[in-house]
C-alpha cells in the first residue's frame, strides 16, 4: 500500500473517509482533482506531488491518461508549468523506467515551445536529463525526431528550445543522424530570426565540445565565423562567448588560423557591446588561448579596452585589470604591467565617469601583491591616495574596503595619513547610505589599524553615529559596537565605550536614551555577565521611570533581552520587581511589552 | 506596382466581404477598456498584426456585415500618483503587437505611465471528470469512490483568454508617447517627452535610459519628444522626433548613452512663411519606418514627409494632407484643434502612405504618380461589400456635386488612429468609437495586367 505525504490534507482526510472506503484513496482524489483547481497555489501544490499522484495511478495509467492530460495543460501559469517541467525530468520511474522513458516527451515537447523561457529552459533541461535515459536505439526512433520536430517548427520559441539538445543526442548517434543534426545545427545558426541565432551562438561552445575535431575545424569555425560577423550586435555578442569555449578545443597551432581573426575584430567592433563582452570575458578568452597568444595579442586588445571611448567598456576592462595581470605568464608579468598596463590603469584613476573610477578602485589595491612592496610604494601608492580623495563617495569605499590587500605588503600606516581624511569625510558625508556603507567597514578597519590608532582617531566617529539622525545609522552604530568589542575584547569596552554610552540615558532627546537600550541589548552579550549586572542593568532599571512611553517598553524589550546573561537572583531581586511595576503601567503597550518579558521564553520560571 | 486600388482608383477600397463596422455600438459600459476601445469609447489606438489574412482582433459573423469584437479587456485602471498628486488616466497611448512566437499573441499596452505585456490566446478544450463531484459540483459520497479518474480535456466552444503577462512601470516621470519593439526580438524602447528608455520584455524592474533631453533647468526647456521608432531590421538604430520637426537617428552601438545622435533630419525653414503658428504645426506627431528600413514617414499637422535616411538635409517627398487648413489655423488654436496628433501609417510594400485628417476624412498618397485621394469613414455609407468613396475638399475653382466646403468639416470628426496589415491591403481607421476596416477589393482585370 502506498504511503502518503499530502500534509495539506491528510488530517481532514483521514478524518473523513476513516469510516469507509479507502483511506488510500482519498488523498490522491483530492490531488488529482486540484490539478484543475482554480486556485493557482493549489494546483501548484498538485503538481509538485505529481509523482504521489503517478504511484497511485500506476505506470500503465500514468502512461496513457496522465500524461495526455499534462501534455495539454500548457495554458496554465508560468509557476506551474516550470514545476511541471522540472517533475517531468524525474519520472522515467514512474513511467515504467528507461523503457517507456519515451511517453514523456510529448509533455515535455508542448512545453519547450511556450513564450516564457525559464518554462522552455527547463523543459529543455529535463529534455537533456531524460535523454540519458533512452538507448541508443530509442533516442534515434523517439528522441531525435523529436528534436527535428523543434528544430524546423514554425515558431522561433521551438526552434530555440532545439539548439539545447543537439549536444546530448549527438555522441549516441550513428554517423548518419549525426551528419543531420550538424545540418539542423547549421540551419539553425542562419535562421531568419535573431532569437534563434542568438540560441544557437549561446549553444555553439557546448555543441562544438562533443563533435570531432575535424568537424569543430571545418563546421564550427565558419558558423563561428558566421556568427560573429552577424548583422546584429546581440548575436555577435554571444559568438565571443563562444570564443573562449572553441579556443580551449583546438591544439595552440590552429587558434592563430581559425579563432584569433575573429577575436581581433571583436575586440574592435563598432558596436560596444560586443567590445563590452570582450572585455567581461578577457580572463576566460585570456586562459583559452594561452600565454604566448595573450602577450602578442591580448595585451594591446587589452590597453585599448582600457582606453575604450565607451564608459561601459572601460568599466568592464577595469574590473578586469587585477586578475589579468595575475593570469599573465610569470616570466615577465612584471615588466608587462610596468610597461603596458600601468600607464593606462594611471589614466583611468582620473577617468571622467565614475563607474569606471569605481571598478578600477574595487580591484586596484589587489596589483600591489603582484607587484611587490617597492613598486607599490613608488607607483602604485599616488594612486590609492589620489582615489582616496576623489570626488565620488563609491571610489573612497572600495579603496577602504580593499585595505587589506595593501596591508599584506606594505602595512597600512604608509596610507593611515589619507585615509583618516577620507574615512572622516565619508562618516560625515550627506548621503545617508554612503555613511552606512563606511560603519560597516569600521571593524575591518580597526583591525588593521590597531586599537591605539582606532582610540585616538576613530572613537569619536563611531560614538557620533549613535546620535545620527537617520535611525538606520544608529541601528548600524550599534551593531558596529558590538563588533568592535568582539575585535578588542571587554575590558576595552568597559573603559572607553560603556560609560559613553551609559551617558546618553540622561540625553534629554529620548531618541538618544532609546539607542543606550539598543545598544546595551547589543553590548550586554559581548561584555558578559559583570559589566552587565554591575553597570548596564542599573542604568536599564532607572529607566522604567522614564517619562516617555517608547523608552518604558523598551525597558522591557531591554530586560527580556539581557535576561539570559544575568543571575537568576538578580532577575528576582532587581527585574522581576521593576518588570511587575511596568506591567502595571497606564500607557498599553508598556504593559503588553511587561507581560511578554515577563511569559518570555527564556526565563518562564523565574518570573511565575 | 500598378496595382488597381491606388491613386485616384480608390474605389476599389471597399469593405472586406464578409464584414462591416467594429465596435460600433457605442455604450456606456466600455468605457475605458483595452484593446482598441478605450477612453469613453473614443479610440486612442489603433495596431494591426502579422496574421495571416484576417485582421486579428475582428471575428467573422456571418452576413450580418459587422465585427464582433475579438477581445476585450481593460488593459489600464485609473491610478494617482500620490507622491505628485496627479491622476493617471486608464486611456491607452499606444499598443504594438510582438512578433509571434507561437500559438498565442502578445501585445504591448501603454497609457501615460505604466506599459503591460499581456498575452491572448485561444482555448478549445477543457478539461472534465473530478474524483470528488460531479459536474455540476455536487459532493459525491466518498465511500462510493473506489477508483481514482484522471481528467481528460473535451473540446468546448472557442475561448479567447487575455491574461496580463508583465507590468513595467516606474520608468517614466512624463507622459509615455511612443513604445516599439526591437528587431532583437528580446527588447523594446518607450518614449516619454524627455526621455526614451530601453527594456528587455522579460525584465520589469530594470531599464535603461537610452536618450535624456531634460534640461538642468526646466526654464531652458525648448523641445519635447514626440515619437520613437526602432528600425525594422538593424537592431542598434532608432529615431524620435521632437516638437520642433526635427528627426534624430541614433545608433546604439556607438554608445550606451545615445544622447548624441547619429544624424539630424531637418528641413530648413522658409523665413518667409514664418508666422505664430510655424513651430506648432511643424511639431513631428507621428514616425514610421518603411518596411524596407530605408525611409522614414512622419507626420505635422499640415503635411506628411517621405525621408530618406541617407539624406539629412530635408524630405524627399511632402504631401500636403489638409493645406487648406492653412488659413484656419486661428481657429484651429482656438479649438485645440492644432495639438491634434495624427498618425501616419505605410503600405506593405512601402509604395503608398496613409494618414488621417477632419471630418472622417483620411488620406492616401501613391509615392509613384504623387497623387493623393481623400475618402471618407462613415457609417452611413459603409455597407459591406460597398465601395468607399472619394471625397474632395472644395478650395476654390470649379465646385463639383458632393464637394465639401472647408468652412462645412466637422472638426470634432478626427481620423487620428490608423493601421495597415504588415502583409496585406486591409487597413483599420479609427473614427472615435467605430473601428472600421477596410480591404483592397481585388479587381481582376488589374491583376491580369
Amino acid at each position: 500500500t502506498l504511503t502518503l505525504r499530502t500534509q495539506r490534507h491528510s488530517t481532514t482526510l483521514t478524518k473523513m473517509a476513516g469510516a469507509d472506503g479507502d483511506d488510500s484513496l482519498y488523498p490522491i482524489a483530492v490531488l488529482i482533482d486540484e490539478l484543475r483547481n482554480e486556485d493557482v497555489q493549489l494546483r501548484l501544490n498538485s503538481i509538485k506531488k505529481l509523482s504521489t499522484i503517478a504511484l497511485a495511478l500506476g505506470v500503465e495509467r500514468t502512461r496513457t491518461e496522465l500524461l495526455p492530460f499534462l501534455t495539454d495543460t500548457i495554458y496554465d501559469e508560468d509557476e506551474v508549468l516550470l514545476a511541471l517541467a522540472e517533475q517531468l525530468g524525474n519520472f522515467t520511474m514512474l513511467v515504467g523506467g528507461p523503457e517507456y522513458v519515451h511517453c514523456l516527451l510529448p509533455p515535455l515537447e508542448s512545453l519547450a515551445t511556450v513564450e516564457e523561457t525559464v518554462v522552455r529552459d527547463k523543459a529543455v533541461e529535463s529534455l537533456r536529463k531524460i535523454s540519458q535515459e533512452h538507448s541508443p536505439v530509442d533516442l534515434e526512433v523517439h528522441f531525435e525526431p523529436l528534436v527535428k520536430r523543434l528544430a524546423s517548427g514554425d515558431w522561433f520559441t521551438s526552434r530555440t528550445s532545439a539548439c539545447g539538445l543537439f549536444s546530448v543526442c549527438y555522441p549516441r548517434v550513428s554517423s548518419t543522424v549525426k551528419a543531420e543534426i550538424r545540418q539542423h545545427f547549421r540551419t539553425l545558426c542562419s535562421d531568419d530570426t535573431p532569437m534563434v541565432r542568438r540560441a544557437a551562438a549561446s549553444k555553439l561552445g557546448e555543441f562544438a565540445k562533443v563533435l570531432e575535431l575535424d568537424y569543430v575545424k571545418s563546421d564550427i569555425i565558419s558558423l563561428f565565423t558566421a556568427l560573429a560577423s552577424d548583422e546584429q550586435d546581440s548575436v555577435r555578442l554571444l559568438a565571443v562567448e563562444a570564443c573562449v569555449s572553441i579556443a580551449t578545443l583546438l591544439p595552440q597551432e590552429d587558434l592563430e588560423t581559425l579563432v584569433m581573426p575573429t577575436l581581433r575584430q571583436a575586440a574592435e567592433d563598432k558596436s560596444w557591446r560586443v567590445r563590452y563582452m570582450v572585455a567581461d570575458k578577457f580572463s576566460e578568452l585570456q586562459k583559452a588561448v594561452g600565454p604566448e597568444i595573450t602577450k602578442n595579442d591580448l595585451v594591446p586588445a587589452f590597453q585599448n579596452l582600457l582606453k575604450d571611448c565607451e564608459a561601459e567598456v572601460r568599466a568592464a576592462a577595469a574590473n578586469k585589470v587585477k586578475e589579468f595581470c595575475e593570469n599573465l605568464p610569470e616570466d615577465n608579468r612584471e615588466q608587462i604591467i610596468m610597461t603596458h598596463i600601468l600607464p593606462c590603469v594611471k589614466e583611468l584613476v582620473s577617468d571622467t565617469n565614475q563607474h569606471v573610477k569605481s571598478a578600477l578602485a574595487s580591484v586596484i589595491m589587489g596589483l600591489s601583491t603582484i607587484l611587490g612592496k617597492d613598486n607599490t610604494i613608488e607607483h602604485l601608492l599616488p594612486l590609492f591616495l589620489a582615489q582616496l580623495k576623489d570626488e565620488c563617495p563609491e571610489v573612497r569605499l572600495n579603496i577602504i574596503s580593499n585595505l587589506d590587500c595593501v596591508n599584506e605588503v606594505i602595512g597600512i600606516r604608509q596610507l593611515s595619513q589619507s585615509l583618516l581624511p577620507a574615512i572622516v569625510e565619508l562618516a560625515e558625508d550627506a548621503k545617508w547610505r554612503v555613511r552606512l556603507a563606511i560603519i560597516e567597514y569600521m571593524p575591518l578597519l580597526a583591525g588593521q589599524l590597531g586599537v591605539e590608532f582606532f582610540d585616538e582617531k576613530l572613537n569619536t566617529l563611531c560614538m557620533a553615529w549613535l546620535i545620527d539622525h537617520v535611525y538606520a545609522i544608529r541601528e548600524a552604530a550599534t551593531c558596529n559596537l558590538m563588533k568592535l568589542v568582539e575585535k578588542f575584547g571587554a575590558d576595552w569596552a568597559q573603559n572607553t565605550i560603556v560609560p559613553k554610552v551609559l551617558g546618553m540615558a540622561n540625553d534629554p532627546n529620548y531618541l538618544h536614551r532609546m539607542t543606550t537600550l539598543f545598544c546595551i541589548n547589543a553590548l550586554s552579550d559581548v561584555c558578559g555577565r559583570d559589566i552587565t549586572t554591575k553597570q548596564m542593568l542599573p542604568v536599564v532599571l532607572k529607566m522604567s521611570e522614564d517619562q516617555v512611553a517608547n523608552v518604558r517598553f523598551n525597558v522591557a524589550k531591554s530586560l527580556q533581552k539581557i535576561g539570559p546573561v544575568l543571575e537568576k537572583i538578580t532577575l528576582q531581586n532587581q527585574v522581576k520587581p521593576v518588570l511587575d511595576k511596568l506591567a502595571t503601567d497606564k500607557d498599553m503597550d508598556v504593559k503588553y511589552f511587561a507581560h511578554e518579558a515577563l511569559s518570555g521564553e527564556c526565563l518562564p520560571y523565574e518570573y511565575s | 506596382m500598378g496595382r488597381a486600388w491606388v491613386g485616384s482608383e480608390t474605389k476599389d477600397w471597399s469593405l472586406p466581404l464578409r464584414t462591416g463596422v467594429l465596435a460600433g455600438q457605442p455604450s456606456p459600459a466600455s468605457d475605458g477598456r483595452g484593446h482598441y476601445v478605450t477612453e469613453a469609447d473614443v479610440i486612442s489606438t489603433v495596431e494591426e498584426t502579422e496574421s495571416k489574412g484576417e485582421s486579428e482582433e475582428a471575428g467573422d459573423t456571418g452576413d450580418s456585415g459587422e465585427y464582433n469584437v475579438y477581445s476585450t479587456f481593460q488593459s489600464h485602471e485609473p491610478d494617482f500618483d500620490y507622491l505628485k498628486s496627479l491622476e493617471i488616466e486608464e486611456k491607452i497611448n499606444k499598443i504594438r503587437w510582438l512578433p509571434q512566437q507561437n500559438a498565442s499573441r502578445f501585445l504591448l499596452s501603454t497609457n501615460d505611465k505604466t506599459i503591460k505585456l499581456w498575452k491572448v490566446s485561444e482555448r478549445d478544450k477543457r478539461p472534465e471528470g473530478y474524483n470528488l463531484k460531479d459536474e455540476e459540483g455536487r459532493i459525491k459520497d466518498i465511500s462510493t469512490i473506489t477508483s481514482l479518474q484522471v481528467p481528460v480535456l473535451k473540446p468546448t466552444d472557442l475561448m479567447v483568454e487575455v491574461r496580463p503577462r508583465r507590468v513595467f512601470s516606474n520608468g517614466h516621470t512624463y507622459h509615455v508617447n511612443s513604445i516599439s519593439i526591437n528587431s532583437d526580438g528580446e527588447t523594446y524602447l518607450s518614449a516619454d517627452d524627455l526621455r526614451i528608455n530601453m527594456w528587455h520584455l522579460g525584465i520589469t524592474d530594470r531599464s535603461f535610459n537610452i536618450v535624456d533631453i531634460k534640461p538642468v533647468n526646466m526654464e531652458d526647456l525648448t523641445e519635447v519628444i514626440t515619437a520613437a521608432e526602432f528600425h525594422p531590421h538593424h537592431c542598434h538604430l532608432f529615431v524620435y522626433s521632437s516638437s520642433k520637426g526635427t528627426l534624430r537617428l541614433c545608433d546604439m552601438r556607438a554608445s550606451a548613452l545615445c544622447d548624441k545622435h547619429a544624424k539630424l533630419y531637418e528641413e530648413p525653414e522658409d523665413p518667409g512663411s514664418r508666422s505664430f503658428f510655424s513651430e506648432i504645426i511643424s511639431s513631428v506627431s507621428d514616425v514610421k519606418f518603411s518596411h524596407s528600413g530605408r525611409y522614414m514617414l512622419t507626420r505635422d499637422y499640415l503635411t506628411a514627409k517621405v525621408w530618406d535616411l541617407h539624406m539629412d538635409k530635408g524630405p524627399v517627398e511632402t504631401y500636403q494632407v489638409h493645406e487648406y487648413l492653412r488659413s484656419k489655423l486661428c481657429s484651429l488654436y482656438e479649438n485645440d484643434c492644432i495639438f491634434d496628433k495624427f498618425e501616419c501609417v505605410w503600405n506593405s510594400s512601402d509604395s503608398v502612405i496613409m494618414t488621417g485628417a477632419y471630418n472622417s476624412f483620411f488620406r492616401m498618397f501613391d509615392r509613384e504618380t504623387g497623387r493623393g485621394v481623400t475618402l471618407e469613414a462613415w457609417r452611413e455609407s459603409s455597407k459591406p461589400r460597398a465601395v468607399l468613396r472619394t471625397r474632395r475638399v472644395y478650395t476654390g475653382g470649379k465646385r463639383r456635386r458632393g464637394d465639401v466646403g472647408v468652412d462645412s468639416l466637422d472638426f470634432t470628426k478626427k481620423i487620428l488612429h490608423m493601421a495597415w496589415h504588415p502583409a496585406e491591403n486591409i487597413i483599420a481607421i479609427a473614427a472615435t468609437n467605430n473601428l472600421y476596416i477596410f480591404q483592397d477589393r481585388v479587381n481582376p482585370d488589374a491583376l491580369a495586367q
